[in-house]
């Protein structure tokens, strides 16, 4: 197992978000968590990266117990999140983004990476001298993803992707997201939209109130009866 | 901001980073010719030391998106530490300036992790704190600080040669000032200037890509403390005396307003607030009893029409009609 979450708890002040979850991902798999809104779904995704705290259980990344470890140092071991709101650097340029995203790198040189991301997402060459904030939602969630994916990650954190997207645009984000896990890299997606990121997915959980509430295979829950009345709306 | 200047003016790009520094140099040189007495000397020394607090506390209001609330009290701490090092203890002047640099930073430090973990409005407050904390002690230890009556520090020499000429002093606080703004824009060029300016938008995003955005908060914080410290050292050899009133709230809202109001993010809107803000009382003392009234208009003037301050709304405008 690439990550293990055991019994993962975390509080609001004294409102519980997280009530005991367990979660894996296995090296190469792209796995999916979906979720009503407030679920906590999000939360989690947070308090992997080390930016919400854990008032108890565990996470295990590759062999380490990272339960405690800030989220600067988690980035050095390999995790890298795209946050929910993308959260892109918006005065700076997206060429500058993207060297952000090599800040725990030190010492390295990030052309190539940089080539691989124009090669990836195009648009973002054709924008690279122009500030991040001025690009549209879809073009920031990819250049929030390309920043991530600078650090040379091990582990992914997708955090709703689809946020706030046109449709097409929705596509355009999923298409890129099987490209990167057809490259190799180990995904975690958390989306409102189930329907779609089961759709791409080898696994999923789903998520209600805190809890995870069934994990299968992502196929097994697309079929799955209670899943389509609540999240698929068939 | 790209340029400030016509574009038959534009400099080779080594210096282009700091044309800033260019022109400031250039007026400071020039300033001398239009000051005809002691008294304008005074102001404009002053005027000189607040810039070199704020040009530091625009780095972090403006780059690392804090509020600070109790910058006058390190100025202070700085001031006073030179005052008793020099005359209590005869301690040459340059040793006490950098004592007291070292004590405010360490005292930021110490008051600075509990205290930006807060934010918003609970960071001013805890800020404010810190500076009426510091304010009482001063005014209560009258045997170590002479209490309310204050203290005089002794005059300022280095290497044998005293500034005591208010036109030496001038000469004294340009080049301090100079030394400021060529630190702060290095430092807002390095990785340090860059994660700062990541986590003022985009903390979460910042935290995300590995950079430790509490560290960075500190050290801005810690810098920016001891930038005031220096201007605070210069000022108790200028002045006659120091007291408490010089490390007062309302004059760290003071030194907050100059950084608003010449621009925030910007070194030399610094420079411009400070300048302004210290000029304006004294010229608009001929209006006597109206004097706050045109004050506070000038403020509301700016807040309402220039929002980001008065150089970045200046720079903008000249480089609209320079790319149309």
């Amino acid at each position: 197992m690439l990550l293990e979450i055991q019994g993962l708890e975390s509080h609001y002040g004294r409102v519980k978000a997280l009530k005991g979850v367990d979660v894996a991902v296995k090296s190469g798999e792209l796995v999916a968590l979906v979720g009503a809104n407030g679920a906590g779904k999000t939360t989690m995704l947070r308090a992997l990266s080390g930016v919400q705290s854990i008032s108890a259980g565990s996470i295990r990344f590759d062999g380490h117990d990272i339960t405690r470890l800030p989220a600067h140092k988690r980035v050095h071991l390999g995790i890298a999140q795209v946050p929910e709101g993308r959260q892109v650097f918006g005065p700076m340029s997206v060429e500058d983004n993207l060297l952000m995203g090599t800040y725990r790198r030190r010492g390295a040189k990030p052309g190539d990476d940089m080539e691989r991301m124009y090669d990836t997402f195009p648009i973002l060459k054709t924008k690279r001298k122009q500030a991040a904030g001025l690009l549209s939602g879809g073009q920031q969630q990819m250049l929030a993803m390309a920043r991530a994916l600078m650090s040379n990650p091990r582990l992914l954190l997708l955090d709703e992707p689809s946020m706030g997207l046109a449709p097409l645009l929705v596509g355009e984000i999923f298409n890129a997201v099987e490209r990167l896990k057809a490259q190799g890299m180990t995904i975690l997606l958390v989306e409102q939209n189930a329907f779609q990121a089961l759709g791409i997915a080898d696994r999923g959980y789903v998520m209600e109130t805190g809890d995870i509430t069934m994990a299968d295979d992502a196929q097994v829950l697309l079929g799955d009866e209670r899943v389509k009345a609540a999240y698929l709306g068939l | 901001m790209t340029s400030m200047l016509p574009s038959a003016l534009r400099l080779p790009p080594a210096l282009h980073r700091h044309r800033g520094l260019i022109i400031l140099a250039a007026l400071i040189a020039v300033l001398p010719l239009a000051l005809r007495n002691d008294y304008h000397y005074d102001v404009v020394i002053n005027a000189g030391l607040n810039a070199i607090v704020v040009v530091g506390l625009n780095l972090l209001i403006g780059y690392a998106g804090q509020i600070s609330l109790g910058h006058a009290a390190f100025f202070g701490l700085g001031a006073y530490v030179s005052a008793i090092l020099t005359t209590t203890y005869g301690w040459p002047a340059l040793g006490a300036m950098a004592t007291g640099i070292v004590v405010v930073g360490i005292v930021a430090y110490v008051i600075a992790r509990p205290i930006l973990r807060l934010k918003g409005h609970y960071l001013a407050m805890a800020t404010l704190g810190i500076g009426v904390i510091i304010s009482i002690v001063l005014n209560t230890e009258a045997q170590v600080t002479g209490g309310p009556d204050g203290m005089s520090a002794a005059p300022f020499t280095v290497l044998g040669y005293t500034f005591a000429s208010e036109q030496s002093w001038y000469w004294l606080v340009g080049g301090a000032l100079l030394l400021t703004v060529w630190l702060s824009t290095n430092l807002i060029d390095s990785p340090i200037g860059r994660a700062l300016r990541a986590l003022h938008g985009a903390e979460i995003g910042a935290r995300v890509v590995g950079i430790d955005t509490t560290r960075y908060k500190v050290l801005i914080f810690v810098i920016s403390a001891m930038f005031a410290s220096f201007a605070g050292s210069l000022f108790a050899h200028h002045t006659p005396t120091v007291t408490p009133s010089i490390l007062g709230f309302i004059k760290s809202v003071e030194f907050v307003v100059m950084a608003v109001f010449g621009g925030m993010a910007s070194v030399m809107g610094s420079v411009v607030g400070a300048f302004i803000m210290t000029l304006l009382p004294n010229v608009l003392a001929a209006f006597e009893d109206f004097e706050p009234i045109i004050l506070g208009g000038i403020m509301m003037g700016t807040m309402i029409f220039m929002p980001k301050g008065l150089v970045p709304t200046i720079a903008k405008k000249l480089r609209r009609k320079e790319a149309p």
